[in-house]
C-alpha cells in the first residue's frame, strides 16, 4: 500500500519529440467495478448466513484435524518412540513436516512484503488469504518441533526463561536461532496481517446491522476513522512492516536451513543451502494459494478482482522458483562431484539411485517436470490442470525435505550404521491431521475476517486516482 | 450562533469522487485550517500533499525500536552464555557477536515491528473506540465509496456559520453540525 511518489511531474524532454506509445497496463479489477461492489463483495462473504458448503467443510476439516490430536496424544502419553525415529534417523517426519509447512507461509510473506516493495499491485486481491495461510501454516509448523522435544511440557526450555536448573538456552546451536526466527516470524507475520486488516473490520463494523457484530468488529477495528491523517501513519507504518518481513523472510530459510547446513552430515553440509531452501519455500507457498484462492475464487465469484492476470503472474512466479529449485538440485550433484568427498560423492549417488531413489524421482519429476507445462499459456487459462500442477508441487516439496532429512541420515559414514526409515502410523495421523487443523483455521479467516483487503483493492481500480477526471 | 460552541464538535461534508475531495482538500489546506482532516475508504494517493501535511515520523519509532532489540538481543546472549552459566561449546568464544547473530538480527526485527506495529497506534491515537465522528449516519458509508472532510471546532478560525459556508463553497454534499 506503500506510496508511489509522484513520477509524472519529472517528465523528460525527451518524451515530447519521440512520443512513446502508451503500453495498456492489464486491469487488476475487471469489468470496471466500482467501490461500492467491492466492499458488498467482501463483506457479503462475512455477513451472508453461513453456507452450506463452508459448515459441511469445517466439519470434515475438524474431524481430519481431530487425527492430530490423536497423534500427539498418543504421542505424549506413550513417548517418541512411537515415531518411526531411531538409529542412524533421529530427525523423520517431524522435521520434513515443519520445514514443509514452513516453507508453505514464506509465499504470504513474499506477496504481501516483497510484492509491496517492488510496488506488485496484482499483489492486492490475494495478498490478505495469502498472509492468513502464512499464520496458520507457521501454528502447523509449529507443532512438529514442540512435540519432537519429548518431553512437550518442557517445551518452554527452548525460550531464554529462567528455569529450576539454572542453566540458559544454548545460543551457539542452529536449533536455538530457529526458535528465535520462526517465533520472530509468527508474530511480526500476525502483527503486519492484523494492521492490514483494520481498515477492513472499520467497514464491516461500519455496515454491521447485528449488535454483536458491532461489538465484535469495533473490538477489532480499534475505533478506526480513515482520516488522513490516520491513513498517513498507517501507510507509513505498513511500508516498514514490509520493510522489516522481507529481510526477516529471508531469514527465516535461511536460519531453517542452518539445521542442516551446520551440521557435517553429508548431503547437508553446504552452502547452496539458505537461497536453495528460500526458493523452495516461495515455490511451494505460491503452489498453496493458488491451491486456496481456485476454488474460493469458484465458490465466491471473485473472477472480478482475481483475474486470469493474476493466476497467471503466480503460474509464472511458480515456474521461475520451480526452475531455481530445478537448477538448485543439479548444482548440489555437481558441487558434490567437484568436491573430492567420497562421502558427499556418495550422498547424491545415493540419493538418486539408492533406496530412497523412488523418493528422489517423485521430487524431481513433481518440483522440476511439472511446473515447466506453465510455460504454456494454455495450461495457465485451464485452472482444474494449474490446481492439479499445484497440489504435484506440494507433494513434490515435501518429498524434497524428506529426501534431504532422511537419504543423508539414513547412509552417512560408516555402512555398518546404515538403517532405512519409516514412519509409523502416528507419524501419519499427526501430519494428516494437520491439514485439517490448517483448514480449520482458513474456513473460519474466510468466515468472520475480510478475504480481500478492500481498501488495497479500491486503491488499484482506475476510479481511486484523483487526478483521472 | 458565531460564538464558537464547546459542545460542537465540527462541520462535515461528503463528495462522492476522489477528485472533487483532493481539489477541496486543497482549499482547505490553502484556507490556513490546522484542525481538519479527509476521511477516505483508501488512502488517496498525493492526498498528504494535498493536505499539507508533513511525512509521517513512525520511521523514528522503528529505529528506535531496532537499536533497543539489537541491544536486548546482545545483552540476553551475553548474560546467558557468557556471564551467568559460562559454557565451551565448539571452541567458541563465551560471546561474540558472531555466533549469536541469528539471534540478534530476529531480535532486532522482531522490537522494530513492535516500534512501528504500537507506533502506528500510538499516532493515530487508537484504539479510541467512542468518536463523536461514529454518531453521523453518513459516516458510515466513508469505509465504503464516500469521502467526507471535516472541520473541527478546536481551530482558531472555526466558526459555524463561515465553515458551513465554506463546505457550501467547496462542493460539499450533507453539511452536517457533528455534536460532540
Amino acid at each position: 500500500m506503500a506510496h508511489d511518489h509522484d513520477s509524472s511531474s519529472a517528465r523528460p524532454a525527451v518524451l515530447d519529440r519521440v512520443r512513446p506509445a502508451e503500453l495498456p497496463r492489464p486491469s487488476l479489477v475487471l469489468n470496471d467495478r466500482g467501490f461500492h461492489w467491492i466492499t458488498d463483495k467482501v463483506c457479503g462473504i462475512v455477513e451472508e448466513p453461513t453456507p452450506r458448503w463452508w459448515k459441511v467443510t469445517f466439519l470434515v476439516a475438524l474431524f481430519v484435524a481431530s487425527f492430530t490430536g490423536v497423534g500427539l496424544a498418543y504421542l505424549v502419553s506413550t513417548g517418541t518412540g512411537t515415531w518411526g525415529l531411531r538409529a542412524p534417523v533421529g530427525w523423520g517426519w517431524a522435521i520434513v513436516n515443519f520445514v514443509f509447512w514452513i516453507g508453505i507461509g514464506h509465499a504470504g510473506t513474499l506477496i504481501s512484503a516483497i510484492l509491496c516493495l517492488l510496488r506488485q499491485k496484482w499483489r492486492t486481491s490475494i495478498n490478505r488469504a495469502a498472509e492468513a495461510m502464512t499464520i496458520f501454516a507457521v501454528m502447523c509448523a509449529g507443532i512438529f518441533p514442540l512435540f519432537h522435544v519429548g518431553r512437550v511440557w518442557f517445551a518452554w526450555w527452548l525460550f531464554p526463561l529462567p528455569n529450576q536448573n539454572a542453566i540458559w538456552p544454548q545460543f551457539r546451536s542452529p536449533l536455538e536461532w530457529d526458535v528465535f526466527a520462526v517465533s520472530t516470524y509468527f508474530t511480526v507475520s500476525a502483527l503486519f496481517w492484523y494492521m492490514g486488516m483494520i481498515p477492513d473490520l472499520g467497514a464491516i463494523r461500519d455496515r454491521a446491522r447485528t449488535w454483536w457484530r458491532k461489538a465484535f468488529y469495533s473490538l477489532l477495528a480499534m475505533g478506526w476513522r480513515g482520516g488522513n491523517r490516520q491513513w498517513s501513519n498507517f501507510e507509513m507504518a505498513y511500508l516498514l512492516l514490509a520493510g522489516l518481513s522481507t529481510p526477516l523472510v529471508l531469514s527465516v530459510h535461511t536460519i531453517v536451513s542452518f539445521d542442516f547446513a551446520v551440521s557435517n552430515v553429508p548431503g547437508w553440509h553446504t552452502t547452496i543451502f539458505p537461497p536453495y531452501f528460500v526458493a523452495g519455500a516461495i515455490f511451494s507457498g505460491f503452489a498453496m494459494v493458488l491451491t486456496l484462492m481456485l476454488p474460493l475464487r469458484a465458490v465466491y465469484r471473485l473472477h472480478d478482482v482475481i483475474s486470469q492476470y493474476h493466476v497467471d503472474n503466480m503460474c509464472k512466479i511458480i515456474l521461475a522458483t520451480g526452475t531455481m529449485v530445478g537448477y538448485a538440485y543439479a548444482t548440489e550433484f555437481f558441487i558434490a562431484a567437484y568436491s573430492g568427498n567420497p562421502y558427499e560423492k556418495f550422498a547424491f549417488i545415493n540419493r538418486a539411485f539408492g533406496q530412497y531413489a523412488w523418493a528422489y524421482w517423485i521430487m524431481v519429476s513433481c518440483n522440476v517436470i511439472t511446473p515447466q507445462l506453465f510455460w504454456f499459456r494454455k495450461v495457465r487459462e485451464n485452472h482444474s490442470l494449474v490446481w492439479i500442477i499445484c497440489l504435484f508441487v506440494n507433494v513434490g516439496m515435501w518429498f524434497e525435505r524428506f529426501v534431504i532429512t532422511i537419504t543423508s541420515l539414513a547412509n552417512d559414514y560408516l555402512p555398518s550404521s546404515w538403517g532405512y526409515y519409516s514412519p509409523t502410523i502416528v507419524d501419519i495421523f499427526t501430519f494428516f491431521g494437520t491439514f485439517g487443523f490448517f483448514s480449520v483455521l482458513f474456513l473460519l479467516f474466510v468466515r468472520f475476517l475480510p478475504l480481500l483487503p478492500m481498501a488495497e483493492v479500491k486503491m488499484v481500480t482506475p476510479q481511486a486516482n484523483p487526478h483521472a477526471h | 450562533m458565531n460564538e464558537r460552541n464547546e459542545r460542537i464538535f465540527g462541520v462535515s461534508c461528503t463528495f462522492r469522487r476522489p477528485s472533487d475531495v483532493y481539489r477541496a482538500a486543497e482549499e482547505v489546506r490553502d484556507a490556513g485550517w490546522t484542525r481538519w482532516d479527509v476521511h477516505t475508504p483508501y488512502p488517496i494517493h498525493g492526498l498528504d500533499q494535498a493536505m499539507g501535511l508533513p511525512r509521517s515520523s513512525l520511521p523514528r519509532l522503528t529505529l528506535l525500536g531496532g537499536v533497543t532489540g539489537f541491544i536486548i538481543g546482545c545483552l540476553l546472549t551475553w548474560y546467558m552464555n557468557s556471564y551467568d552459566y559460562p559454557l565451551i561449546v565448539g571452541g567458541k568464544p563465551f560471546w561474540s557477536v558472531i555466533y549469536p547473530f541469528p539471534v540478534l538480527y530476529e531480535c532486532t526485527i522482531l522490537f522494530a515491528a513492535f516500534g512501528t506495529f504500537f507506533g502506528q497506534f500510538v499516532f493515530n491515537r487508537l484504539p479510541r473506540h467512542h468518536h463523536p465522528l461514529f454518531d453521523l449516519p453518513q459516516f458510515a458509508r466513508v469505509s465504503d465509496d464516500t469521502f467526507m472532510v471535516v472541520l473541527e471546532a478546536r481551530d482558531p478560525q472555526f466558526r459555524l456559520d463561515d465553515a458551513r459556508g465554506f463546505l457550501q463553497s467547496l462542493g460539499g454534499q450533507e453539511i452536517t453540525v457533528i455534536r460532540d
